[in-house]
């Protein structure tokens, strides 16, 4: 049966989907990223769809899924890359992809991981933030 | 086109896209006709056990666009204003595929007899107006 591969990468799962996706590959994805992440103990799934041209409600809910069943096994989420056409579509639709976090590519979507689990330390924008004025 | 199955998709997406570039038509209207299509088409499939799918490139007034048809000799619908709401669905879905595909094209047409089957025309012109 088709299947698309899941890299993983240190403590997160890499998706890219380069095919089109009829429902039965999206809902395999859907089950074998669950089961990657409660097997290798991932915190986060990173999903890049650059290369999807067409994103109906089907997919969106299954993204959706992902978000969810990954957040419950204490994973986030990023979708990245989503091409201009597919989020004016997306939300003509009348689908906002509500929870699933996005990035504009792979490398914003890794830093945005990275902040989500706090592997990341950022001793600049700590010292820039500390002092903040309270403005009541 | 014949539909009957799941793998019928997305070569039929294809020849969505082939009629869509041969008529120029912008990327974004591409993509918003080709996703109409394929919530159609999905439930065609699911409700209906597939269908016949018509495909035309139509002018009208100096205006050049893509027309599809939906066949199918599915259950029919009975609630037609019921099924066009968003968040209505009989099946497991978001119940987004129908209002969501008539505001994706310029022309929804939905006809339904219940027990004899169901025809979805939408077309969509080049220019997305």
């Amino acid at each position: 049966m088709d299947r698309i591969p899941i890299l993983k990468m240190g403590q997160f799962l890499l998706v890219t989907i380069q095919v089109d996706l009829y429902d039965r590959l999206a809902l395999n994805l859907e089950n074998d990223l669950i089961n990657m992440v409660s097997k290798t103990g991932a915190r986060g799934v990173l999903i890049d769809i650059s290369a999807v041209s067409i994103v109906d409600s089907f997919m969106g809910r299954i993204l959706g899924n992902i978000a969810s069943m990954s957040r419950i096994m204490d994973a986030e989420t990023v979708v990245v890359g989503m091409q201009p056409a597919v989020a004016i579509t997306l939300v003509e639709l009348g689908l906002t992809l509500q929870g699933v976090y996005t990035a504009l590519d792979v490398e914003k979507g890794m830093e945005l991981l990275h902040d989500k689990i706090g592997t990341i330390e950022h001793p600049e924008d700590e010292e820039e933030e500390a002092p903040h004025d309270d403005i009541d | 086109m014949q539909i009957v199955r799941e793998q019928d998709v997305v070569p039929f997406r294809n020849r969505v896209k082939e009629f869509a570039t041969k008529i120029g038509m912008s990327l974004v209207n591409q993509t918003k006709l080709i996703t109409a299509a394929s919530e159609l088409v999905r439930n065609m499939l699911k409700y209906a056990n597939g269908g016949k799918i018509l495909l035309e490139i139509i002018s009208k007034n100096a205006q050049t666009g893509v027309r599809l048809t939906f066949i199918d000799e599915g259950p029919g619908i009975t609630d037609i204003k019921q099924a066009m709401q968003d968040g209505f669905s009989t099946g497991k879905s978001l119940g987004l595929g129908l209002p969501g595909a008539k505001r994706l094209v310029n022309e929804f047409d939905l006809k339904s007899k219940p027990g004899e089957g169901t025809t979805v025309t939408v077309t969509h012109w080049k220019n997305g107006r």
